[in-house]
């Protein structure tokens, strides 16, 4: 008995031993820099107490005959476009996933890794690669020219930024609802066809509700990175500018409150956006 | 509706592969040009050995990315361990939030968040340039860490909770236990979390953005300051290297994947046929 309660000790000390390394770790780089964005975005650079850096943010006007402020509209414009991009990822991945989970395992395992191999290339470089086929000398329009069929201005808009955003994140969409399907029952899938409902229904009833899980951190892996890049946006939209843009030029010309003033926004804005995902799906699942 | 599907895939295959193909292409183009072909030859391959600042940025890179893997893995490893045998089910909710951050959270932020914590230390300390290999190195085992948690948990728990004990019975201290059965039994994990950690290192570009200092590229930084003037095709033979790289790498895992499910599936066979013998 004596020696078991000794065993046990011990093994406790072990396990002090593993997890305090980590779990300072994890305070003191994942916990601590969080406080210092609303430390940053709450103070001026003498690192007094102010209100300045978030009313800038509301109240800023480029010209002062603008009605909308300036950074409520890069945000509406991130999330404008964020969202567009999310949904159409959803829309090419979705079905391309259920193709996945109903092939054989060896297909399955091909395509799996063919999917992943332009998520391991780095991003700048396939951002750029977008850059030069769309531009008004690129290889889109040296096509359109072979076919006859006049040169079109993409670069510098919404669409080409847009394009950018789904080419680099739509393997963040597949992978999770492909995950998903591919454990879900076929049992379950006969059984409402026994029950007399056709593919829709099936489909409508069963499988999308049963996929809703892979499809909502789809969508975080893709609307995330899509409201903050800034990369996307320089290479693709020209002049256009997004949310990470602005912290990215604030933080390049050392305006460190600034910057954390709009990254402070964002934050609060996405936890809302996925608390109310999350809410979406659990009432969903439940009803 | 079969061949609909196929077109589909195939749609879906040629959208995410032609960027790619069109800079492997143009990576052997003759001119300065990223827009025309024009003849075929391996000069920018030769321009890309001879620039050193590429080759210095590869040289950080691969420095940063084994040293935050192996980091990573270690701290990764022992806090899985830990977690899992965490009796205290608030600290394990606490922990899984926490370790959950960095992977929810946008780049530019966990980026932001730490340069703004080190520009404050450095501030402290009076110095004037607080961004160095030690601030990055830290940002990349932070983010590295969550992926080498999630990947050693489950072979936890699918893990057969006899094993550590029944060698503690037979007479091994825990520690050696812990060495001589957890760990091997743990390998799979453990192995594949160091390779996602050093791929994640390899190809991170926003947190490194934020947290590197002038004296430290790493290769995404170097690209993004090439990337902000016109190009040469030099940067396409980088990536056509970095894509086979990765590719080969890929490959790897995917037999060592294969190889230990194959292990497992053989070892529930065995297992099956003795029960069958006993009945």
């Amino acid at each position: 008995m004596r020696n078991k309660n000794a065993v046990s000790a011990r093994g406790s000390l072990i396990q002090r031993m593993l997890l305090t390394p980590y779990s300072i770790w994890a305070v003191l780089f994942i916990v601590v820099p969080l406080f210092f964005i609303a430390f940053y975005a709450f103070t001026d650079s003498q690192m007094h107490f102010t209100l300045d850096n978030m009313r800038k943010v509301f109240t800023y006007r480029v010209n002062a005959e603008h009605t909308t402020p300036y950074y409520v509209m890069v945000f509406g414009r991130s999330f404008k476009l964020a969202v567009i991009s999310t949904l159409i990822c959803l829309l090419l991945g979705y079905p391309f996933a259920y193709r996945i989970a109903h092939a054989s395992p060896r297909v399955q395992g091909i395509l799996i890794t063919v999917i992943m191999i332009p998520m391991w290339m780095n991003f700048l470089i396939r951002t750029y690669a977008w850059m030069v086929i769309l531009q008004d000398k690129g290889i889109l329009n040296g096509g359109l020219a072979l076919l006859g069929l006049g040169p079109i201005h993409v670069i510098g808009t919404e669409t080409a930024v847009i394009i950018g955003m789904v080419y680099d994140y739509l393997p963040y969409m597949i992978l999770p609802i492909y995950s998903v399907m591919a454990k879900m029952d076929n049992k379950l899938l006969e059984a409402a066809r026994d029950l007399g409902c056709n593919s829709l229904g099936v489909m409508r009833r069963v499988i999308w509700p049963l996929s809703l899980p892979g499809v909502i951190s789809g969508v975080n892996m893709v609307l995330i990175p899509s409201v903050s890049t800034f990369y996307i946006s320089q290479k693709l939209g020209g002049k256009m500018k997004l949310i990470g843009d602005e912290i990215e030029e604030k933080y390049a010309n050392f305006d460190f409150n600034g910057a954390a003033a709009i990254a402070f926004i964002m934050m609060v804005l996405l936890l809302v956006v996925m608390a109310l995902l999350q809410h979406r799906a659990t009432k969903r699942s439940v009803a | 509706m079969k061949t609909l599907s196929r077109i589909y895939t195939g749609l879906i295959l040629l959208f995410l592969f032609a960027p790619i193909v069109i800079l492997i292409v143009f990576s052997f183009n003759g001119e300065n040009s990223t827009a025309v072909m024009t003849g075929f030859s391996f000069r920018w391959y030769k321009e890309l050995f001879d620039n050193a600042k590429i080759l210095e940025a590869v040289r950080n890179t691969l420095l940063l990315a084994v040293s935050s893997a192996l980091i990573a893995t270690v701290m990764g490893t022992a806090a899985a361990v830990g977690i899992y045998r965490l009796r205290s089910r608030y600290l394990r909710a606490a922990l899984d939030t926490v370790t959950n951050i960095p992977m929810i959270n946008p780049d530019i932020i966990t980026g932001i968040s730490l340069m703004l914590m080190f520009v404050f230390a450095g501030r402290l300390f009076g110095l004037n340039n607080s961004l160095n290999f030690g601030t990055i190195l830290i940002a990349h085992v932070t983010f590295c860490l969550p992926y080498v948690i999630l990947q050693v948990l489950p072979k936890l728990q699918q893990m057969d909770k006899a094993l550590p004990e029944a060698a503690m019975d037979l007479g091994c201290t825990p520690l050696r236990a812990f060495f001589k059965v957890e760990i091997p039994e743990l390998f799979p994990g453990i192995l594949t979390g160091m390779i996602m950690a050093f791929t994640m290192s390899l190809d991170d570009f926003v947190i490194s953005y934020f947290t590197s200092g002038p004296g430290f590229q790493t290769l995404p930084v170097l690209i993004y300051s090439m990337t902000k003037k016109a190009v040469k095709p030099t940067i396409y033979s980088l990536a056509t290297i970095i894509f086979f790289v990765i590719l080969a790498l890929l490959t790897v895992t995917n037999l060592i994947d294969s190889d230990t499910d194959k292990a497992v599936k053989e070892a529930r066979k065995k297992k099956k046929a003795k029960k069958q013998a006993a009945a």
